[in-house]
């Protein structure tokens, strides 16, 4: 990437691979990808159930479940390569710089402890306070950030709705001001008018306090209102990534163009919904070439035998597709 | 390494903290006490349960003063004295050795509760760990555990009870020993399979993900889930606890220096209470046990909804207010 002369990214993913190694065989769900993250970014990570979204974001934190294994690749967080430390001062890192919104907020409280003592619990472990009496003011002001009073604070999680515990996560994600945030898929199962008030309120939080965001969901209309650049992955390999306008208005991936031509158009109300035919790849049994030529209509010979590489076809417009290295000049940067 | 990630400072963001919701920890004690009191006066069968065990243990504590008779000293026995109906001299008759029935059932309680209690501490100390270890670290060492639980359960506890007493001689410290130790399997299967579903919770790996270790989280998080689950298991286990000792004395293998409940029954059966019609002397520890053994269940039950705060919600309760309706007149007001 010779075009950003600034200095370094953020969070700098240079060629992750995880595998899940089971009995059924090994899963590839991440194969060789790579991106940056600059300072007050907003990522949007787009990509079908199982495509190796949420086990990339995993990745970085190092919490994959028991079978999977971080085979290759470097991620660089302040020039700091995650998975080169040891696991003390990985348990430094987690929340303190990279905190995650989980998916489905509901799961994500321990039903018996209550809302403010589980977020104090990430300052205590932190240093940032002594005991949960001195975190108390920092977790008051935590919930009021996101328009939680900060009596509620001593309520259980039943006592919030969904909207609210979504909320609580966010306030919780925040707590020891971390520069990135990992949001997977936080507006799931929310009704989309909480929906938008989460993430207005991701969008507010994330401009005032200057956060890094990576935002996880297969929602494109999500991406279209957050997101700076978008990331789209298939198959645990990276299929497209550019500036949000461009996947919208010159998608150049075959699969970014049917994922979008999926999404139902309520301009052209007559317009029949398209799905893809097929299904994503099994991981564990995966096509030689290119991961999407099983479902992709421009399919030609080379696909199926040869894997196609991430090219740079456009400034800061990255596809991993062999339709577009005619115009790749500046490829293998 | 480690400079780089040292704590930074709070940044001053959003609206200014707040004191109002502070709280002190004895605060929190006093209205976590509060909860349970409030508790106990919506569960009645749970007071109920409280004050049969609460007396049992006053009963016990104060048995020199209670009891009418001292069973330690030995008078003068004559014929009319065995097996004698009760009377006002002896509240529930006598036994075959022509002593009170009450005080020996009043003495009775300690043997019963001390071998109930101190049994089922041991039990759930071993149980509660090996489920909890089993559970949450698995792997090699869990199913070792496990393997060795399954041992544990599948020999049946009395006859092997039977075997050691009799080899290790039957003192009262030799029973709550092996009570304790053949009592413990059923708590580590609950508990270890109770830690096999939490750990897999979304809250466990967002703790881990906050920065918490193994340990921390065992303790912060799995264990206040499974403490319901001991908690009850405790109760049942100490009135089992009481009945293997009533059981054991009944077999004669009781301490011989004292008089459990159970060895009140024994010798009630085996000196011929039935043929000569003295059902006193088996009805009065009989119902001994039954009364302890209850008090423990109720308590537990109300306990169990007591940790849980999911239980205190009011869901399930107050049905009838549930449909708030105008005040009618003439309408009989509940």
């Amino acid at each position: 990437m010779s075009e950003r002369p600034t200095a370094p990214p953020l969070l700098d993913v240079r060629d992750l691979t995880t595998r899940f190694i089971t009995p059924e065989g090994v899963f590839h769900a991440v194969e060789g990808l790579s991106f940056q993250l600059e300072r007050g970014e907003s990522l949007g990570l787009v990509g079908e159930s199982g495509c190796g979204k949420s086990t990339a974001m995993l990745s970085l934190l190092r919490l994959l479940p028991a079978a999977g294994r971080i085979v290759g690749g470097q991620a660089l967080l302040d020039g700091t390569d995650l998975f080169g430390l040891d696991e003390s001062d990985m348990r430094a890192v987690r929340w303190h710089r990279i905190s995650m919104i989980f998916q489905g907020a509901m799961n994500a409280f321990n039903p018996v402890r209550t809302v403010g003592a589980q977020i104090a619990e990430a300052l205590v472990f932190h240093g940032l306070a002594q005991d949960r009496g001195e975190a108390q003011p920092r977790v008051d002001e935590l919930l009021e950030m996101v328009g939680i009073t900060g009596a509620r604070g001593s309520q259980y999680p039943h006592q919030y709705s969904g909207g609210m515990r979504q909320r609580a996560m966010i306030a919780m994600a925040l707590a020891c001001s971390p520069q990135v945030v990992i949001a997977d898929e936080p507006t799931t199962a929310l009704d989309v008018m909480i929906q938008a008030q989460i993430l207005e309120l991701l969008e507010r939080l994330q401009r005032e306090l200057g956060l890094a965001v990576i935002l996880v969901t297969h929602d494109l209309s999500v991406v279209a209102e957050v997101c700076h650049r978008v990331l789209v992955m298939y198959g645990g390999v990276l299929a497209e990534s550019c500036e949000v306008d461009g996947i919208f208005n010159q998608p150049l991936h075959p699969y970014t163009r049917r994922l979008l031509a999926a999404f139902p158009d309520l301009s052209r109300p007559e317009g029949k919904l398209v799905s893809i035919p097929g299904y994503p790849p099994r991981l564990n049994a995966l096509p030689p070439g290119c991961r999407f030529a099983p479902r992709c209509e421009e399919v030609h010979e080379r696909c199926l035998q040869e894997r196609p590489k991430p090219r740079q076809v456009l400034p800061g417009h990255w596809v991993a597709c062999h339709l577009h290295e005619a115009g790749a000049a500046n490829d293998r940067t | 390494m480690p400079r780089a990630f040292r704590p930074r400072r709070l940044p001053e963001v959003g609206v200014p903290g707040r004191g109002a919701g502070m709280m002190k920890p004895t605060a929190r004690w006093r209205e976590r006490l509060a909860s349970v009191v409030r508790l106990f006066g919506r569960n009645r069968m749970g007071l109920v349960g409280l004050a049969m065990l609460g007396l049992a243990i006053g009963v016990a504590v104060l048995a020199p003063w209670i009891a009418p008779y001292d069973p330690e000293t030995t008078g003068r026995v004559t014929i009319d004295d065995i097996y004698a109906r009760p009377s006002a001299a002896h509240l529930l008759g006598t036994d075959d050795g022509g002593k009170d029935v009450l005080s020996a059932l009043v003495y009775g309680a300690r043997v019963s509760l001390v071998v109930g209690f101190a049994a089922s501490l041991i039990s759930m100390l071993i149980g509660g760990s090996v489920g909890l270890i089993a559970g949450f670290y698995g792997g090699r060492v869990g199913n070792l555990m496990m393997r060795l639980t399954d041992i544990f359960l599948v020999i049946p506890d009395l006859p092997l009870m039977i075997v050691i007493v009799a080899m290790v001689g039957p003192s009262l410290w030799n029973i709550i020993i092996v009570i304790g130790i053949l009592g413990w399997t059923g708590t580590a299967r609950i508990v270890r399979s109770q830690a096999l579903s939490l750990k897999e919770r979304q809250f466990v790996l967002r703790a881990r993900a906050i920065g918490a270790g193994n340990f921390h989280i065992l303790r912060r998080h799995i264990f206040p889930l499974v403490l319901p689950l001991i908690v009850t298991n405790t109760v049942l286990v100490i009135s089992l606890s009481i009945l293997e000792e009533s059981t054991l004395s009944f077999l004669g293998l009781g301490d011989p220096t004292t008089l459990s409940w159970g060895g009140m029954l024994n010798f009630a059966f085996t000196r011929g209470a039935i043929s000569t019609g003295a059902w006193w002397a088996l009805v009065a520890p009989g119902l001994g046990i039954v009364w302890v053994v209850l008090g423990c269940t109720l308590l537990g039950n109300a306990l169990e909804e007591a940790f849980n705060p999911r239980l205190q919600s009011h869901h399930l309760q107050g049905e009838e207010r549930m449909i708030a309706r105008p005040a009618q007149p003439g309408a009989s007001d509940a």
